[in-house]
């Protein structure tokens, strides 16, 4: 995983709530045995005036113009700012890493589904909450004015208006610590090895009928 | 020693490790896979040159991308084919007990792991899929998860977690004549919302809750995630303890008296502390339909399409608008007005033998309405389907004019060839609404299967209760 660096992005306003995973990424790009290259797919049923299926040629198919990222001025925007609950539903991971692919590095939302939150952290994408009347100032913001960035300061926890207004917001440590360094979660967990094991023994002894 | 949830039980027995900060590493003692979110895993594993912790814990089933029709010519669509095979030759490598799609045990992996009693009382369940929720109804901690956590959990049969808020859910007295488990989780997700348990653990309890069958307890776990709740729960009793006896992962002999002996444990106890207390009265609950496309925009089935004017704030009033439009409604209309095109009996949520009877009852000696295009009855698994047989209940369906198909996940997220075509309205046991999930453009009411099955039969959703 890469290291998740300090940057300033374009936003683009994803102005509603309960966005689904069914929506970030719908069921049939799913088939993929493969990680990678969804970004093409991602809200496919929104950005495109076809029927999606794998295989096409995306650049080739007609796209919807009323869709928000289809916009000229929200192109290569890597801060997706969104409503309550966003990423609910299915448990695909195939949704952060449509995200991920598509170019999105920064997630805001007043609140997210808990699967969709813990998938982004493991994906390099960093969902950050905000309360509801911050994000509503934002999309106003992003809005009113082409070119709108905001900073995104992980180790500072901060996110940074072109105004100067400073949006703290709050990270697990220990994500925070795995985002920062790009580390992998199975390695840091398998440097718990004996723990593991002496769990293991304990537990067989307790319930010896998980293990017959 | 302070009075624990059954929350707080399940999680203490799992607790490898946690940090000052509170993540954990939580044991896993059984991974349910299918294909859909387990190759990307497998491959993981590999590149790292890693082998599954235990592979005895695991139990793998193909159910998203199967055919529910024709299964000898095998799976019609390439890519769909390659990730099932791909899960045959995984599960091959590193020797994880498949039930394959010939095999009769195979089925949606909600469905078949409670019915191998490969689900039990106290463990801690995972799989790749959100529905896995669906596992506490057996006083289990069931969370769905990512694929990456899949292949942490292959891996070191950890989770890395922290502990989630505890919320009861109570149902006390009585559900009505027609009125089933299905209803109680709509009636739920109307009262809290799609997000009103994030960040909660919820226990459902209550007289309601004690009376229903591990079936009905399973349909309202699985609707927990509909909620934003990680894991839903019932506490083990002799319900739970009498649906595992002789299964064939079931504990056996002096193992099953033990296993039983701690079973007996797995409740909240009096005084108890939760972080949050919902109350519902089930005699007060009606049949439940939905009308938009969020499982929280629900009603009952003498209510009317709501009208976005009346919506509680600016946000859900522009989602209530882009809903009704998506749907193809008109607000304050009555639902019992509403017609359906299909049909769709099935799912995790709805596909098990108790559903079958009661969409069978309903479906008995009457015939599909004409203007049903399609109803289809997909059991959740080749024993759900052998059962149905064995009771003729295939024959109730056909003889309506109802299909009777192969177990899968089928049309409650078309993966396969089971969907809606755009525009098209849909009566569906199954347990979301969104959009496009059907199919795109697709329109999907969630309901019981008695309901579902009463709406194949006029045309449109009727009272089921009034036919009973």
């Amino acid at each position: 995983m890469k290291k998740f660096e300090t940057f300033e992005g374009l936003v683009v306003p994803l102005d509603r709530a309960n966005v689904d995973t069914d929506a970030i990424i719908p069921k049939q790009f799913l088939k993929s045995i493969k990680r990678s290259g969804f970004g093409p797919n991602a809200f496919d049923e929104w950005r495109y005036l076809d029927h999606g299926e794998p295989g096409m040629d995306n650049s080739k198919r007609p796209v919807n113009p009323d869709f928000v990222l289809n916009q000229p001025r929200y192109q290569g925007a890597q801060v997706l700012l969104a409503r309550e609950n966003f990423g609910c539903g299915s448990s695909r991971e195939h949704a952060p890493w449509a995200l991920e692919d598509y170019g999105l590095r920064v997630i805001i939302a007043p609140s997210f589904a808990d699967i969709f939150f813990n998938n982004c952290f493991k994906n390099g994408l960093l969902p950050v909450k905000l309360a509801a009347d911050k994000v509503d100032a934002l999309i106003k913001a992003v809005e009113a004015g082409v070119g709108y960035k905001l900073k995104v300061d992980l180790e500072q926890q901060t996110i940074t208006a072109p105004d100067g207004t400073v949006y703290p917001f709050e990270v697990d440590a220990h994500r925070k610590h795995c985002l920062l360094n790009g580390l992998d979660d199975i390695g840091l967990t398998l440097q718990h090895v004996d723990e593991i094991k002496a769990f293991e023994a304990k537990h067989r002894t307790a319930q010896p009928w998980l293990y017959a | 020693m302070s009075s624990k949830t059954l929350y707080d039980k399940l999680w203490d027995s799992h607790v490898v490790r946690q940090d000052a900060d509170g993540t954990a590493l939580i044991y896993i003692d059984r991974q349910l896979v299918h294909e859909v979110t387990s190759p990307q895993a497998f491959e993981g594993l590999k590149l790292a040159h890693r082998k599954p912790w235990r592979t005895a814990s695991m139990l793998a089933v193909p159910d998203h991308n199967v055919p529910t029709t024709n299964r000898a010519a095998g799976i019609a669509d390439p890519i769909s084919r390659l990730q099932v095979e791909t899960l045959d030759a995984n599960c091959a490598e590193y020797g994880i007990v498949e039930f394959k799609m010939g095999d009769i045990r195979q089925g949606v992996v909600h469905v078949m792991g409670p019915e191998q009693g490969a689900t039990l009382p106290g463990m801690t369940v995972v799989c790749g899929d959100s529905h896995t929720s669906t596992h506490g109804a057996f006083a289990a901690l069931a969370h769905g998860i990512g694929t990456s956590e899949v292949e942490h959990v292959m891996a070191t049969q950890c989770l890395v977690a922290k502990k989630s808020k505890a919320m009861l859910v109570k149902v006390e007295g009585k559900l009505g004549r027609g009125v089933t488990a299905k209803d109680i989780a709509l009636a739920v997700i109307g009262k809290i919302g799609t997000a009103g348990g994030t960040g909660y653990a919820i226990e459902f309890a209550g007289a309601a809750i004690r009376d229903l069958s591990m079936e009905g307890r399973m349909t309202l776990c699985n609707m927990a995630i509909e909620a934003g709740a990680r894991a839903g729960m019932v506490a083990a009793d002799d319900t739970t303890i009498n649906y595992v006896k002789g299964r064939p992962f079931a504990p056996q002999g002096e193992n099953w008296d033990k296993a039983v002996t701690y079973w007996k444990t797995l409740h909240s106890d009096d005084g108890a502390k939760f972080d949050a207390t919902v109350q519902l009265d089930a005699s007060q609950i009606k049949p439940q339909v939905t009308w938009g496309t969020s499982p929280e925009m629900v009603t009952d089935i003498n209510g009317r399409v709501p009208d976005p004017a009346s919506a509680p704030d600016a946000v859900k009033r522009g989602d209530w608008e882009r809903a009704l439009q998506y749907m193809g409604l008109q607000a304050d209309t009555p639902i019992s007005e509403i017609k359906v095109d299909k049909v769709f009996i099935g799912s995790c949520t709805n596909g098990r033998i108790e559903d079958m009877r009661e969409a069978a009852a309903i479906a008995k000696g009457k015939k599909v309405a004409a203007n049903i295009k399609l109803a289809m009855v997909v059991p959740g698994s080749g024993l759900v389907k052998a059962q149905a047989e064995q009771e003729g209940l295939d024959k109730v369906f056909i003889d309506a004019g109802f299909e009777w198909r192969d177990p899968g996940c089928s049309m409650c997220l078309a993966m396969n060839d089971d969907r809606l075509e755009a525009g098209e309205r849909c009566a569906s046991t199954s347990n979301r609404n969104f959009e496009g999930r059907q199919g795109q453009g697709s329109r999907t009411h969630l309901v019981s299967p008695a309901m579902a099955a009463a709406a194949a039969i006029a045309g449109h959703f009727v009272d089921v209760r009034e036919w009973q």
